[in-house]
C-alpha cells in the first residue's frame, strides 16, 4: 500500500500496537537539556529505575546559560543548580553531556544535526517542543513533557497515539529576500496556531526542495507554532551532502548501507494526506509578526490590522488585546515601526547560514542609534565557523554584540531579556506576551529582516536594501 | 500518578483563546529542579502587578474564582512550550480539571500524566458554561465524572465528553505508565535485537 513518509517512519518503530490503543514506539535518539530533565532523573531515582540506553541519550546545557563570559562562574544560583543537576545526572547515568566548556555545546536542536546525530528515518524525542526541527532530515521528531522524558529514559520507548497527516506544499520559488522563515510564517498565518493540532506536517514542493538543510530546519522548527506534533521533509541529495563526514553520522563502510536505507524515505505516489495546504512561495513578501501569537503575521508591506475586520468576536478580542500589549494602532504601516532591540539567534535561526544572511545585510553598515543588537550563535561550532569566516568582525564593526551560544533572548531565562515596553526584532519563534521579558514586545522575522531592522532602527523591507547594494547580494 | 475518578468544585473562568504555557508559568520559574511549589507562580505576569501586588483585574483574582478547582478556558489552551511545569503549576494551585474547546497536544498529554483532567467540550457548550458562570450568584460549581464522561452543574447543564480510552483508563486508576511499558520488556528487547541484526547485516 502507498504510504506517506511519516507512516513509513512510524511503522518501522512500532514495538507494540495494542488493539485500539496508542502504540509503543522505539526512540533512536533522546536529547536532554537542563530545564526539563531534573524531575525526570529524580523520578527514576525514586522508583529505583535506570536509564535503559544511555548511549542513545545525549545531553547539553542551553536554556538557562549565560551568553556572556564563560570563564566566570554562573551568577544565577538557581540556574547553576539546574546545570549542576544535569551534570550529576548525566554522570550517574552514563549519558554523554556537552557542558559549558565543551566545543560541542549549543542549543540542543542545533547540535543534534551539526554533529550528525540527527539522521533520516529516526524517531527523535526531547523535552522541548522545538524538537520538530530534526524532522528536516526525514526523522520523526517531537517534543515531550518531563514525565515522558522519564518514560523514555527508563524504557527507550514512548507511548503515542498515531497523529493525522498534513501536507504543506510550497509551489514555485520564493523571491530574493524571502527565506525559509517567511515560508513557515506564511503557513502559520494561513492555518493558525492550532491549524495543525494533532497532525504531522510533511513539507513538500519546489520551494522546500530548493532549501538548504538549514532552511528546512527553520521550517520544521516552527511546525509546533502551527500546533503540529512534528514537521518532516523527505531526505534527498541535500540531506546526504549535509550529513556526509559529520562526526556522528555513519562513516566509512557504514555510509553506503545508511544511504541505501534512507532511499525509501519519501511519500509514495498515490499515498494520501488527511489534509493538504498549498502556498504559492513565489507570491510571498518577507513576513513579520505584529501581535502576540505566531499566527498574527503579515507581509512587511502590510499595515497593522484593524480588530474590527476580524471574523469573530473571539478574534476581535484577541486582536485588541494583542495590539494593546504591542502598543500598536490599527492601520499603522508595519514598515517604519521603531525597534529598541534586535536578537539574532535561537534554534530557529541561529545557524551559520542565518548568520551569513544577516551579515550580508550588516556588512559596512551601522546599527541605528539607540538600538541594541545582539548575535547569539546557536552553538560553539556555529560560533567558531562564523569566526573563521570573519562574520564576527562584520557584526562587531556594525555595532552588534557577539555573544556565546545558548537559547538566550529566545526565552529570556538568563540575563538576556527585554525591559518592559522594549520592542524587539527577533529571529526566534515565539512572540508570546512576556516571552523575551515581561512587558517586552516581539516581532518575529527572518535573519536578513532582523539585521535590516537593526540598521534602519525600524521594521523595514530587506528587499529594498538588497536592491540598493545589488552587487553584494549576487547569489 | 494521582487518579481522577470524579470531582466537584468551584469554577474559575479564563475566557481567552491561545493561552500559552509561557503565560501559565513564565520562564523565570523553570529553574527549580523539583516538581512542587509552582502554584505561586501560576499566571505570574497576569496575576501580579509589576510591584508584586495582586492584579485585581485578572480573572483568577476575582472573588468568584476563589478556591476554584476547575478552570474554564478558551480554545487551544496550553499552546507553545512543552514545559510540564505548566500542569504542575495548575495542579499545585489547586486545579483538578480544565474545560476548554481545545487543547494543544503536548499540554494535553502532560495534564494526563499528572492527574489533571483536560475536558474537551464543543465551543457552544463552553460558551454556555461561561454564561452560567458569569451569571452565578457567588460561585459557580461543576461536577466532572470521568466514569460516565459527563460534566454537570446540577442546574440543567449535563453534557457528555469524549476522551481517548487509554488516557481515561490511566487516569481512572492513576496508573504508572512506565511500569506498564516495562511489562513489555520482552517485546522491547526483541525489537532492539532485530534492529541491531539488520544494521550489522547491512555492513557485513
Ligand atoms: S532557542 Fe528558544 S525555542 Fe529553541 S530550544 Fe532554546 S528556548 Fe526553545
Amino acid at each position: 500500500m502507498a504510504r506517506t513518509l511519516f507512516t513509513k517512519v512510524w511503522d518501522s518503530h512500532v514495538v507494540h500496537q495494542p488493539d485500539g490503543g496508542p502504540a509503543l514506539l522505539y526512540v533512536d535518539l533522546h536529547l536532554v537539556h537542563e530545564v526539563t530533565s531534573p524531575q525526570a532523573f529524580e523520578g527514576l531515582r525514586l522508583a529505583g529505575r535506570k536509564v535503559r540506553r544511555p548511549e542513545l541519550t545525549v545531553a547539553t546545557v542551553d536554556h538557562n546559560v549565560s551568553t556572556g563570559d564563560r570563564r566566570l562562574p554562573m551568577a544565577d544560583e538557581t540556574a547553576a543548580r539546574q546545570v549542576a543537576a544535569l551534570v550529576a545526572n548525566a554522570r550517574e547515568a552514563g549519558v554523554e553531556l556537552f557542558d559549558l566548556d565543551s566545543p560541542e555545546q549549543g542549543i540542543v536542536h542545533v547540535i543534534g544535526p551539526e554533529l550528525g546525530l540527527t539522521q533520516p528515518g529516526m524517531v527523535i524525542v526531547c523535552g522541548d517542543s522545538h524538537t520538530s526541527t530534526h524532522g528536516a532530515f526525514g526523522a520523526l521528531a517531537f517534543g515531550i513533557g518531563t514525565s515522558e522524558v522519564e518514560h523514555v529514559l527508563a524504557t527507550q520507548c514512548t507511548v503515542q497515539s498515531k497523529p493525522r497527516t498534513m501536507e504543506a506544499r510550497f509551489t514555485g520559488l520564493p523571491a530574493r529576500g524571502v527565506s525559509a522563515k517567511d515560508l513557515v510564517l506564511a503557513l502559520i498565518r494561513r492555518i493558525g496556531t492550532a491549524g495543525a493540532t494533532g497532525h504531522v506536517i510533511e513539507y513538500t514542493g519546489e520551494a522546500i526542495r530548493a532549501l538548504s538543510m538549514e532552511g528546512r530546519m527553520t521550517v520544521c522548527n516552527m511546525s509546533i507554532e502551527a500546533g503540529a506534533r512534528a514537521g518532516m521533509v523527505a531526505p534527498d541529495g541535500t540531506t546526504r551532502a549535509y550529513l556526509a563526514g559529520r562526526a556522528r553520522a555513519p562513516r566509512g563502510e557504514r555510509w553506503a548501507p545508511a544511504v541505501e536505507a534512507w532511499s525509501d524515505l519519501y511519500t509514495d505516489a498515490g499515498a494520501t494526506f488527511d489534509r493538504t495546504v498549498v502556498i504559492e512561495a513565489g507570491a510571498l513578501a518577507p513576513q513579520v509578526t505584529w501581535g502576540t501569537s505566531p499566527g498574527m503575521t503579515a507581509e512587511i508591506t502590510d499595515r497593522v490590522p484593524d480588530p474590527a475586520d476580524a471574523p469573530s468576536e473571539a478574534e476581535r478580542q484577541s486582536c485588541r488585546q494583542a495590539l494593546a500589549y504591542m502598543d500598536l494602532l490599527p492601520g499603522t504601516p508595519l514598515e517604519g515601526i521603531r525597534v529598541d532591540r534586535v536578537f539574532l539567534g535561537s534554534c530557529t535561526n541561529g545557524r551559520l547560514e542565518d548568520l551569513r544572511e544577516a551579515a550580508t545585510v550588516a556588512r559596512g553598515q551601522r546599527v541605528a542609534t539607540g538600538v541594541r543588537a545582539m548575535v547569539v550563535p546557536g552553538s560553539q561550532a556555529v560560533k567558531a565557523a562564523a569566526e573563521r569566516e570573519g562574520l564576527d568582525h562584520i557584526f562587531r564593526e556594525a555595532g552588534f554584540e557577539w555573544r556565546n551560544p545558548g537559547c538566550s533572548m529566545c526565552l529570556g531565562m538568563n540575563e538576556d531579556v527585554l525591559a518592559p515596553g522594549e520592542r524587539c526584532a527577533s529571529t526566534s519563534n515565539r512572540n508570546f506576551e512576556g516571552r523575551q521579558g515581561r512587558g517586552g514586545r516581539t516581532h518575529l522575522m527572518s535573519p536578513a529582516m532582523a539585521a535590516a531592522a537593526a540598521v534602519a532602527g525600524h521594521l523595514v523591507d530587506v528587499r529594498g536594501l538588497m536592491r540598493g547594494k545589488s552587487g553584494e547580494y549576487a547569489d | 500518578m494521582q487518579a481522577f475518578i470524579s470531582h466537584a468544585g468551584r469554577v474559575a473562568a479564563l475566557p481567552r483563546a491561545n493561552v500559552d504555557t509561557d503565560q501559565i508559568i513564565p520562564k523565570q520559574f523553570l529553574k527549580r529542579i523539583e516538581r512542587t511549589g509552582f502554584g505561586e507562580c501560576l499566571f505570574y505576569d497576569w496575576r501580579y502587578l509589576a510591584d508584586g501586588s495582586s492584579n485585581p483585574d485578572f480573572e483568577l483574582n476575582r472573588p468568584a474564582a476563589a478556591d476554584a478547582t476547575i478552570l474554564l478556558a478558551g480554545a487551544n489552551f496550553g499552546c507553545g512550550s512543552s514545559r510540564e511545569h505548566a500542569p504542575w503549576a495548575l495542579s499545585d494551585y489547586g486545579f483538578r480539571a480544565i474545560v476548554a474547546p481545545s487543547f494543544a497536544d503536548i499540554f494535553f498529554g502532560n495534564c494526563c500524566q499528572n492527574g489533571l483532567l483536560p475536558v474537551v467540550l464543543p465551543e457552544l457548550e463552553v460558551k454556555e458554561l461561561l454564561r452560567r458562570a458569569a451569571g452565578a450568584q457567588k460561585f459557580y460549581q461543576l461536577g466532572i465524572d470521568l466514569k460516565s464522561c459527563r460534566v454537570r452543574d446540577g442546574a440543567g447543564f449535563d453534557v457528555g465528553f469524549v476522551i481517548d480510552p487509554y488516557r481515561r483508563e490511566m487516569l481512572l486508576h492513576g496508573l504508572d505508565e512506565i511500569g506498564r511499558t516495562l511489562q513489555q520488556e520482552s517485546r522491547i528487547a526483541a525489537f532492539e535485537r532485530s534492529r541491531l541484526a539488520s544494521r550489522e547485516a547491512s555492513v557485513s
